[in-house]
């Protein structure tokens, strides 16, 4: 096991200095999303207006993994068509299954690719979609009330 | 300078001892590398590693002497079923149960802890496992998950009420309120023996006398402290007693209930099923004395069989030189930890009632990336909420490292974690 893989510096960057972490208003919906195994946990709130998501803020506690893909998530999504998030989210979602098989799309992911190492370590592969899982689940509860 | 005991006194060189390096010999698994390294294995509090010997109770049991038991008349049924009784027999002696009819064969302590919750119920003939609104379950803040859940559930179950007591802020149990919180409406005091992951292990006599004093039942979730430390059920003075074959050297798959016989055979049925009946008729049935009577269908033999290979092995050792073993081991590695610039030990800080399991922080790194980098250098500890999530939240963390020892356990091994520890912080740092 390589651990720089696992622990690129890109990672780490995001680790020790996370963007758009905090809670922020306005908001559409919030969520609460916790790792049983682990006890990792984060509260998500998105924005949406429009369709365009408008914010993503968030707030947790977790290992270097989850608080990155939190991070790298919020620089990626936010601001985006709420169709084109949920498109990377999926994409990132098969890059976390893929077991280190998968050639990460740079240009959809960004700084995502550098959880490809990630993938390969299956205990931690919950702590990289805790995140994403979140903002799924709030995106759609948040489109519920974006009625325009 | 040398410190001379008095002749007379207890010396040194009395404390029973073994050699780890010939106990070492016997695990197979630490002939094998993680990652390149050395195998460090500090995560025993989670499951021990066996040894040759359990392993061989295993496959011999199977190459020739497999069969059901309780059942058959043939020589293979009687082989198993005298095997699978005898490792009644020398559990039952290990924890000192006066009989070995008081030994419940189980998957685990958590069932073992459901199957005495569920002997409660509001329509219980017999008035100690009656329960209803009003009446209370006493816990603390440091258990398990498997010795809060299935109290909440028999809570909810009868609308009795769940009552617990505080951990000071050293890790200890706070018996500061013990008159108020165990009382004339208390049914069951369940309280975890050695904690899994504060390392304390809990002076149960008070509560014990208390409990008795007015009339409630006490039981012991003992899945740390009998793998640990000699075990004599008579001299606690509890009703039940929980533990676990897999910590202590014993095959996954197979635990262990002690209860007073008496009690037992007051208790209903947990599981119905074969081997658990006296007689049955399509309109009702009637079942068999305990143990039989908690043992539905065909049990883990092999596993059980091991489980007592398991006790052979720890009794050759001694449990006197295996409580020595580890408290030295734990004196070496309290000193060692606090080593570590930014570490903060949960719990007891002092090798005194305490058994070898050690949590920890360090700095604000999280604990899975601790754990990821120890494993990077074959080190395996247990990185989480180690299954006892009031406990973290009762020290304002969400996870916990935690490094614990066993009988194959080397200072050498400790050593490792701290150098390990530094490398996370070089990375984190």
């Amino acid at each position: 096991m390589q651990l720089d893989q696992l622990y690129q510096e890109i990672i780490l960057d995001h680790y020790r200095r996370p963007k758009g972490k905090g809670l922020r208003e306005p908001y559409g919906a919030e969520v609460h999303h916790v790792n049983p195994t682990c006890g990792d946990e984060i509260t998500l709130r998105v924005w949406l207006v429009g369709g365009v998501v408008k914010d993503i803020s968030y707030d947790g506690a977790g290992c270097s993994i989850s608080q990155a893909a939190a991070s790298i998530m919020y620089e990626l999504l936010a601001g985006a068509q709420l169709s084109t998030a949920l498109q990377i989210n999926e994409v990132f979602v098969e890059l976390m299954g893929s077991r280190g098989k998968l050639e990460p799309d740079e240009d959809l992911l960004g700084d995502g690719v550098a959880f490809a190492g990630v993938s390969k370590y299956p205990a931690r592969v919950k702590c990289a979609l805790l995140p994403w899982m979140a903002f799924k689940d709030a995106a759609a509860r948040a489109a519920a009330s974006d009625e325009e | 300078m040398t410190l001379t005991i008095p002749a007379g006194m207890p010396q040194y060189d009395d404390a029973p001892r073994f050699d780890v390096e010939k106990v070492r010999a016997d695990f197979p698994i630490f002939g094998r590398a993680v990652n390149g390294q050395p195998l460090v294995y500090l995560d025993s509090a989670n499951t021990s590693q066996k040894p040759q010997q359990v392993i061989d109770a295993l496959a011999v049991h199977y190459a020739l002497h497999n069969a059901n038991v309780s059942r058959s008349v043939h020589t293979l049924g009687t082989e198993a079923t005298e095997a699978y009784e005898d490792a009644r027999a020398k559990i039952a002696n290990f924890v000192g149960a006066p009989s070995p009819d008081e030994i419940v064969f189980v998957k685990n302590s958590s069932e073992a802890i459901n199957l005495v919750a569920y002997a409660f119920s509001p329509r219980s003939e017999d008035d100690r496992f009656r329960i209803g609104p009003g009446d209370e379950i006493v816990i603390s803040e440091m258990e398990h998950h498997s010795n809060i859940v299935p109290w909440q559930m028999l809570a909810e179950r009868t609308g009795a009420t769940l009552r617990w007591f505080g951990v000071t802020d050293q890790g200890r149990l706070d018996l500061s309120n013990l008159d108020e919180l165990v009382n004339e409406r208390t049914k069951i005091v369940s309280i975890v023996h050695m904690s899994n992951i504060l390392g304390t292990v809990n002076a149960t006599s008070r509560i014990t006398k208390r409990a008795h004093e007015v009339g409630a039942l006490m039981m012991l979730d003992a899945s740390q402290s009998v793998p640990h430390l000699p075990m004599d059920v008579v001299a606690y003075d509890v009703d039940f007693i929980a533990f676990t074959g897999h910590k202590m050297l014993g095959p996954t798959g197979i635990g262990c209930l002690w209860g007073r016989g008496e009690l037992l055979n007051a208790m209903p049925p947990f599981l119905g099923g074969g081997s658990m009946i006296e007689t049955v008729t399509m309109e009702k049935t009637t079942y068999a004395a305990a143990p039989a009577r908690f043992e539905a269908g065909t049990p883990p033999i092999a596993e059980a069989i091991a489980l007592g290979a398991a006790v052979d092995y720890l009794t050759n050792l001694g449990m006197d030189a295996v409580l020595w073993h580890e408290k030295e081991l734990t004196a070496y590695a309290l000193d060692a930890l606090v080593t570590v610039p930014g570490l903060k030990i949960y719990g007891p800080q002092i090798p005194v009632g305490r058994g070898g399991t050690i949590s920890f922080s360090l700095g604000d790194i999280h604990p899975h990336d601790v754990g990821q980098i120890l494993d990077a250098d074959g080190v395996q500890v247990r990185v989480g909420h180690h299954c006892a999530k009031p406990t973290c939240a009762r020290f304002g963390v969400p996870a916990m490292t935690r490094a614990s020892f066993y009988v194959y356990t080397t200072t050498e091994e400790i050593d490792a974690l701290v150098r390990g520890l530094e490398k996370v912080r070089k990375v984190f740092g």
